[in-house]
């Protein structure tokens, strides 16, 4: 029953999407340099994969991905805590997170990579610093949006801060801070192919661009049908694991918030 | 110790207090009480006439701008391990089990010592929830959710007891059986207790005394004994003695209630 109800009709609109698309770039539709036609697209993504032709550019691309996105995340919980914690740090540096949330950080990807040259560094950088914002203003607000009763309940019980800390305020973020998770995988895949559209030599990001060049538009599908994957995987993993996480929130998508691309 | 012999469990002198930033009248002034050891007091009196920042200044969560709160003589400086609170929603952790939420105090199972958990198991039969240690909060109902409330109040064997309107959100039903349940408790060990309230039935059939506050600023209006001998059933609440003396309450109750309206 579940399978027939949550399956079934995203598929229907699959077979008829593709139904379309097959009409459109039928005889005397739209020609194969502006939209190729299913099959192309399909056998282009096969082969590339089959042939081995695909593998580095994949492998190059989720490694600056999955690299910068941990290092952004691990950096913007961490500092997100000590602004929520700490009143110094709050008053000193908050408003300039407020200020560079507000830029578009993709806007900075040619001066990153002038500072950390063409290589994987400087799209590490990039993932890192576009995924960063988001979860950061999630773990402040998460963090500040404990229950100040509960936090009144522990210190009644004379519980020390750093046990509130972790038992009560942490706990009480988790669900927000899952949520900047799972913003942050999806930006991170933007800001990869963002440093790669710039200047790279290989990745995803690098195939698009290059098959642009060649008027290739069956591999420029082929690439963004990859990024599709690899950001649907990305993301169903992170809601997976914030169900594990935050078992006690029954709708953790109110927990929401903060910035998106 | 003060000057004067004290046999005072609680005692508070002409406290004041106000909350920051909040230009207008302060919530508590001139306020003095006085409870001995082993007392059960009912504090009565209408929404926002001080009662709960009454007990935040005796857990020490809020200190008085002026006068002194003292229990056992000693000026309450902050949170203390003999004294324990019930809340009026249970306030329980979301993420813990019902046998960790009880263990709080002692920083969960983990940290606990044997003898903190062995406290906890024979807490949780006594409120008659020793099938439902291993339950998350979000599965007890609201009156299941009070008694491990009551159960984590009791865990570090507090001698002062502050209940703050715990059963307020509860069904009628469940309020008398809990009330009861405390009275229960409260006989077992005779604990000093302050329990905070707005209902008259309630605050008569616990309480030996009955304090009626009145609103803004919070100041004692009457201090009235209550000479119904216990245990108390539920056939106390139909007795003509708990009607003679809920009249007069009622009456109390009213003069507090329009005179917080008059400040306001």
């Amino acid at each position: 029953m579940i399978l027939l109800r949550n399956v079934v009709p995203p598929l229907i609109t699959l077979a008829l999407v593709l139904a379309v698309w097959t009409y459109v770039t039928g005889p005397g539709g739209l020609p194969s340099y502006l939209l190729p036609d299913p099959v192309s697209v399909g056998r282009a993504l096969w082969t590339g994969l089959v042939s081995g032709e695909y593998g580095p550019h994949i492998q190059y691309t989720l490694t600056s991905t999955l690299l910068g996105y941990g290092i952004g995340s691990v950096a913007a919980i961490m500092i997100g805590i000590l602004v929520a914690e700490s009143r110094p740090f709050e008053r000193f540096v908050f408003p300039y997170i407020v200020a560079i949330q507000a830029m578009p950080k993709v806007a900075l990807a040619p001066l990153i990579l002038v500072w950390f040259g063409f290589g994987l560094a400087s799209k590490v950088v990039l993932v890192a610093l576009i995924c960063f914002f988001p979860l950061l203003v999630n773990t402040i607000a998460g963090i500040r949006r404990t229950d100040p009763e509960l936090i009144d309940m522990a210190r009644s019980f004379s519980r020390p801060g750093w046990w509130i800390f972790l038992h009560v305020k942490l706990p009480a973020a988790a669900g927000a801070i899952c949520a900047g998770l799972e913003i942050g995988i999806v930006l991170a895949l933007i800001g990869a192919i963002v440093g790669e559209f710039v200047a790279a030599e290989k990745g995803v990001g690098y195939l698009i661009g290059s098959a642009t060049v060649n008027m290739n538009v069956a591999t420029m599908f082929a690439g963004v049908l990859m990024l599709a994957g690899f950001g649907i995987v990305g993301s169903t993993l992170v809601r997976f694991a914030q169900r594990r996480i935050v078992f006690w929130e029954q709708a953790p998508d109110q927990s929401k918030q903060g910035e998106r691309a | 110790m003060t000057d004067a012999p004290d046999l005072d469990h609680v005692r508070l002198e002409a406290v004041r207090f106000a909350y920051r930033g909040s230009a207008g009248a302060p919530i508590l002034e001139n306020l003095s009480l006085s409870v001995e050891a082993g007392a059960f007091v009912a504090i009565l009196g209408p929404s926002g006439g001080g009662k709960s920042t009454l007990l935040k200044l005796l857990s020490g969560l809020v200190r008085p701008q002026g006068g002194s709160v003292r229990i056992d003589g000693t000026p309450v400086t902050g949170p203390r391990r003999d004294v324990g609170t019930v809340f009026q929603k249970p306030m329980l952790l979301p993420w813990r089990t019902v046998h960790d939420n009880v263990l709080l105090p002692a920083g969960f199972a983990r940290a606990a010592s044997t003898h903190e958990v062995a406290r906890a198991d024979a807490l949780l039969a006594t409120v008659g929830l020793s099938n439902n240690s291993k339950l998350y909060p979000s599965q007890l109902s609201g009156g299941m959710a009070q008694r491990v409330g009551l159960a984590r109040m009791l865990l570090h064997d507090p001698r002062l007891l502050l209940l703050d309107e715990p059963f307020s959100a509860l069904d009628a039903m469940t309020r008398e059986h809990l009330s009861l349940e405390l009275q229960r408790l409260w006989m077992e060990e005779r604990r000093t207790a302050l329990f905070v309230t707005h209902s008259i039935p309630e605050a008569l059939f616990l309480a030996d005394r009955v304090v009626v506050l009145a609103g803004r600023p919070g100041r004692i209006l009457a201090d009235m004994q209550v000479p119904l001998p216990r245990p108390r059933t539920l056939e106390t609440l139909s007795g003509s003695q708990f009607g003679t003396l809920a009249l007069e309450l009622r009456r109390l109750f009213d003069e507090a209630a329009r005179k917080g309206a008059h400040a306001a």
